[in-house]
């Protein structure tokens, strides 16, 4: 039970990590980035290149390197983030829906087997694997780095949401998130800070790719696929353009999916996780924490 | 043609080039279709191969799949990114029925239409009266469910699929020929729902909803019809899928497969049906003329898809209203 409520929420704070940057752009954009899991899988490789070029390193430096790693691979990922903001979807801004979502598959195809085609399509192995010892607690094998993940997770999560509510920045993207065109009126400058946004938003999707490639120790180009449509459903969950909700939804699907298979067997952990979806987008489309929309029938 | 004299305001309506006009009239003809299907017609007395008999019936299911998709998408501008659920849908229905219970092929096509418009009910009814994005990734989903449980459901076989589904008929020239049939029926029919009551309220939709529902038009049941016809004809597609290859398993059924027919009717035209048959053609012969590029392939329609949308949102072979000009 406590193995189950751990695990949950171990991979539910992967999940929330991924889920703010579709929650941000969602919130400020209203456009589902499809890509956004594709920068989580760029991240995981980005990470895998920047270890590889450090060389060897040893298990009791695992830890900061990681997180040194980490730190490069955000501004990778972060960057190109903007660039696929700036090329795909700043020109079809006030286009019809349709198209960015179009041009949002598109995308995701290309960062895809793009990295396909840079890295091979078979899976590669991370040089640094984060296992250690396990610890005890109320009856749940916990290792260190788990809890390390987990606090860096949260640590990010804090970061964001302070940056979201106390700063100016963070002002301007609210308004935006209201009024696009009222915060251009007022001198905000809508783009460079929509800019900003997909830069945080990639950023910890990378860094999420690289706790994950450090994590489960495999990485492919196809990664970012199941985890976007997972992190999307954590982001519905919690209200999506809703920061702690979004925060809340992972944890919750983390938990739910441990707990679903458990019950129904691994087999079904996606169906299961996509059943929810499907539930709470019927039951209670804007999520846990999200206003009420008034939604016309 | 003389341009009458208008205000310095006043723009004629843009059709391009004279040349270009004249292409376009040509093309709209009706003659256009007839003029399709007697290529598809006589194409297997130019080349009859069995490679290229098999290419060239995948390619008319993958029309077929195309214009189904056209219909949700292109007529009513709804994204569904899980389309090939109800192809799986549709071919597994066949199969285990056919392999089970021994029922020829053709005798489980009733059973197909109902399965297929109750799964279109299904997942279109809760998610139909969410925001467009939303139905997106829930199809996605769907499509996954659909997957996954077809991998893991003992009935579907699992991951090695159902095999030994009987063909409709022995030879591969007539089995060709059945499948330019339906699949050309399928065209037309899609083409003039798109044209008749239904097909103008589906429009609406796509255009404005908001304005479409002042005006009287039950959004909600319109999208759901886009829906489940889109669902009937990917579930027919299914059938002949399934009686051309013999053999299904979940592999075939993936979110790549959604995304090449989703390339095919942004390639073509969203809404234009002559387009969605080209874009259709050239998206399932593309790779088996560049096959040293096969790797690539994938990385190139995604690309393509971007560089569509923002260059030619309308699609190569855009639809062309035949009711007002402005």
């Amino acid at each position: 039970m406590a193995q189950l409520i751990w695990n949950g929420l171990f991979v539910g704070s992967f999940y929330a990590l991924v889920a703010l940057g579709y929650s941000m752009v969602y919130g400020i954009m209203k456009l589902l980035n499809f890509a956004h899991g594709d920068l989580y899988m760029l991240g995981a490789f980005t990470g895998f290149a920047v270890l590889g070029a450090v060389g060897g390193v040893s298990p009791g430096m695992a830890l900061p390197v990681l997180l040194g790693v980490m730190v490069v691979t955000m501004a990778v990922t972060g960057l190109s983030g903007v660039v696929l903001e700036r090329v795909a979807y700043r020109p079809l801004r006030g286009a019809p829906r349709l198209s960015l979502l179009i041009t949002a598959v598109g995308a995701s195809f290309a960062l895809e087997y793009g990295m396909r085609t840079a890295a091979g399509a078979d899976p590669q192995v991370y040089p640094v694997r984060l296992g250690g010892t396990a610890l005890e607690v109320l009856g749940a094998r916990i290792t260190v780095q788990q809890v390390a993940l987990i606090v860096v997770a949260v640590a990010l999560m804090i970061g964001l949401n302070l940056l979201v509510t106390r700063t100016r920045e963070g002002r301007a993207m609210r308004a935006i998130a209201l009024d696009p065109r009222t915060s251009a009126l007022m001198g905000i400058n809508v783009n460079a800070v929509i800019s900003r946004t997909f830069f945080l938003g990639s950023a910890l999707a990378g860094a999420a790719g690289v706790m994950a490639g450090a994590y489960y120790g495999k990485i492919d180009f196809l990664m970012g696929f199941m985890i976007g449509l997972k992190a999307f459903t954590a982001a519905v969950i919690g209200g999506i353009g809703n920061i702690p909700g979004t925060m809340l939804g992972g944890l919750l699907l983390g938990l739910l999916e441990s707990f679903g298979t458990y019950w129904l067997g691994g087999e079904w952990r996606d169906v299961f996780a996509f059943g929810v979806l499907i539930l709470f987008l019927t039951v209670r489309p804007t999520g846990l924490l999200g206003e009420r929309v008034t939604e016309r029938v | 043609m003389t341009a009458p004299a208008k205000a310095p305001g006043a723009r004629r309506p843009r059709h391009g080039t004279p040349l270009g006009r004249a292409v376009g009239r040509l093309l709209d003809d009706k003659w256009t279709g007839a003029a399709g299907l007697a290529v598809a017609l006589l194409a297997p007395f130019v080349i009859a191969t069995p490679y290229a008999l098999s290419v060239m019936t995948s390619a008319a299911i993958f029309v077929m799949l195309a214009s189904g998709l056209n219909i949700v998408v292109g007529f009513c501008g709804l994204l569904d990114l899980g389309y090939v659920a109800f192809y799986a849908v549709g071919a597994y229905t066949s199969g285990v029925l056919a392999t089970r219970l021994d029922l020829p092929l053709w005798a489980t096509v009733p059973a197909v239409v109902a399965v297929t418009a109750l799964a279109g009910v299904v997942i279109g009814a809760p998610t139909l009266r969410l925001r467009s994005d939303y139905l997106a990734i829930v199809t996605l989903g769907f499509g996954e469910i659909i997957r996954i449980t077809a991998n893991n459901l003992e009935i579907t076989g699992g991951p090695s699929g159902i095999y030994g589904i009987p063909g409709l008929t022995g030879s591969p020239v007539v089995f060709y020929y059945i499948t330019v049939a339906v699949v050309a029926l399928a065209v037309v029919g899609a083409s003039r729902l798109g044209r008749s009551r239904l097909g103008r309220a589906w429009r609406f939709v796509r255009e404005d909803e908001d304005a479409a529902e002042a005006m009287g038009v039950h959004t909600y049941r319109v999208k759901l019809a886009a829906y489940v016809a889109g669902a009937v004809w990917g579930g027919l597609a299914g059938v002949l899928f399934a009686a051309q290859v013999s053999a299904i398993s979940p592999g075939s059924f993936t979110f790549l497969s959604s995304a090449l027919v989703l390339m095919a009717v942004v390639l073509g035209g969203m809404g234009s049906s002559p387009g969605v048959v080209i874009g259709a053609v050239v998206v399932s012969l593309l790779p088996e003329v560049l096959r040293d590029f096969a790797d690539h392939r994938f990385l190139l329609f995604g690309v393509l898809l971007i560089v569509v949308m923002l260059l030619r949102p309308q699609g190569l072979w855009p639809h062309r209203s035949r009711e007002a000009g402005p």
